[in-house]
C-alpha cells in the first residue's frame, strides 16, 4: 500500500453536531438533577427510589447515560486520532471503546428498570 | 537590554542551544526587529527572515517570550527580559528562527485560495455591492504569517491533514465572497473530521494574530453553514 496522507471521511459534522446536541442534554439534565437535590435536602435512599420508580424519569436518566456515552465517544476517538498514528492500533482502541459504550449502555438499562 | 535566542543549524549541530547576548539599545520607541539587525551587526551567523519591516509581509514571525508574533511590529519596551526568542513551534526549523512552511503553504493551496468563477469574464470587473464586499472584512487582511497556525495544538498533531486557522479563515474568505460559485465543493472538501473538525475552539489562533483577525469565528461560520446545509 503506498504511503499517502488520506482525509475526506465525510462524517466530521455529524459527529460534531452529536457532540453539542448530546451535551445540551447533559447539562439540561445536570441541572434538573441539581434543581431536585437542592429543593430535597432530605435525600435518602427512599426518596431517591420514589424518584427514580417514575418511567418518564428513568427515561430521561437512559437518554442522559446515553448521551454521556456517546458524547464520549466522539470526546475519546478525537484523543486517540491525535495521539495514536497507526491506523491498525487506532482501529483496536475504537473497537475497545464501543465494545466499553455499549455493555455500558446495557448496565444502564439494567440498572434503571432493576431498581 | 538581554537576551536569549534559539540557535540551530541542523547541518552541523547535534542539537538545538539558547543563546545569551547583550545589546546596548534604547527601546522607546522600537520595534523588536531593529534590535534584532543590531544583533545580527553583532553576530552574522545569526539566520532571521524579515522584508518589509511594518506588519505587512508576515516574514519575521517568531515565537517571542512565548507567543508567536512579528517582531517588526513587537515594541522593545513592552518585553520582559530576557526576550526569549524562538522559532515558531511546530515546524522543521531551517536555520536559527528560519522555519521551513512547506506544510503551511501545502495546507493554504488545499483550500483552493482563488475565486471560481466559471460564468464568462463579463467586460468590466465582477461587480459586489458595499454590503457584500463588507462581508470580507476581517478575512481578506491575512498576510499568512503562519502566527496562527503554528500556535495551534490541533495543528502540532496533524501538521499533514488539519488545515489550521491561517488555511480555515481563507477558506471560508472565498466561500463568504459573492463572486465564487464554488461554495458546496468548499464545504464538501472541509467535511472531514480532520480538514476542518481538528478545531476545537482552542483559540491561540485568536490570541496571536498580529492582524487581530479571528480564525476561530470564521471556522464556526463554515459550520454553521454545514449545518445549514444539512438540515
Amino acid at each position: 500500500m503506498v504511503n499517502r496522507v488520506v482525509v475526506g471521511a465525510h462524517y466530521g459534522l455529524r459527529d460534531w453536531l452529536i457532540q453539542r446536541v448530546t451535551a445540551v442534554v447533559m447539562a439540561a439534565g445536570s441541572l434538573a438533577m441539581g434543581i431536585y437535590i437542592l429543593l430535597h435536602p432530605d435525600m435518602g435512599y427512599d426518596r431517591w427510589i420514589a424518584l427514580f420508580s417514575s418511567q418518564p424519569v428513568r427515561a430521561f436518566a437512559l437518554l442522559f447515560l446515553l448521551s454521556l456515552f456517546y458524547h464520549a465517544w466522539v470526546g475519546v476517538r478525537d484523543i486517540v486520532m491525535d495521539y495514536v498514528k497507526p491506523a491498525s492500533v487506532r482501529l483496536v482502541i475504537h473497537v475497545l471503546v464501543i465494545l466499553a459504550l455499549l455493555l455500558y449502555s446495557i448496565w444502564s438499562v439494567q440498572i434503571l428498570w432493576g431498581m | 537590554m538581554k537576551f536569549r535566542i534559539y540557535r540551530y543549524n541542523p547541518e552541523t549541530d547535534a542539537r538545538p542551544r539558547m543563546q545569551d547576548y547583550e545589546l546596548d539599545i534604547e527601546p522607546a520607541g522600537k520595534m523588536l526587529l531593529d534590535a534584532l539587525v543590531s544583533l545580527k551587526e553583532q553576530d552574522d551567523s545569526l539566520s532571521l527572515r524579515k522584508s518589509c519591516r511594518e506588519g505587512v509581509c508576515g516574514s519575521d514571525a517568531m515565537n517571542i517570550n512565548g507567543r508567536n508574533g512579528l517582531a517588526c511590529i513587537t515594541p522593545l519596551a513592552t518585553l520582559k527580559q530576557p526576550v526569549e526568542l524562538r522559532p515558531l513551534p511546530g515546524l522543521p526549523v531551517i536555520r536559527d528562527l528560519i522555519v521551513d512552511m512547506t506544510q503551511f503553504f501545502k495546507q493554504y493551496h488545499s483550500i483552493k485560495p482563488y475565486l471560481i468563477n466559471n460564468d464568462p469574464p463579463p467586460e468590466t470587473e465582477r461587480l459586489q455591492s458595499p454590503a457584500q464586499r463588507a462581508h470580507l472584512d476581517g478575512l481578506y487582511e491575512c498576510i499568512l504569517c503562519g502566527c496562527c497556525t503554528t500556535s495551534c495544538p490541533s495543528f502540532w498533531w496533524n501538521p499533514d491533514k488539519f488545515v489550521g486557522p491561517a488555511g480555515l479563515l481563507q477558506a471560508y474568505r472565498f466561500i463568504a465572497d459573492t463572486r465564487d460559485q464554488a461554495t458546496s465543493e468548499r464545504l464538501d472538501d472541509l467535511e472531514d473530521p480532520y480538514r476542518l473538525f481538528r478545531c476545537h475552539t482552542i483559540m491561540n489562533c485568536v490570541d496571536v494574530c498580529p492582524k487581530e483577525l479571528n480564525p476561530t469565528e470564521a471556522i464556526g461560520k463554515i459550520k454553521d453553514l454545514m449545518v445549514k446545509r444539512m438540515v
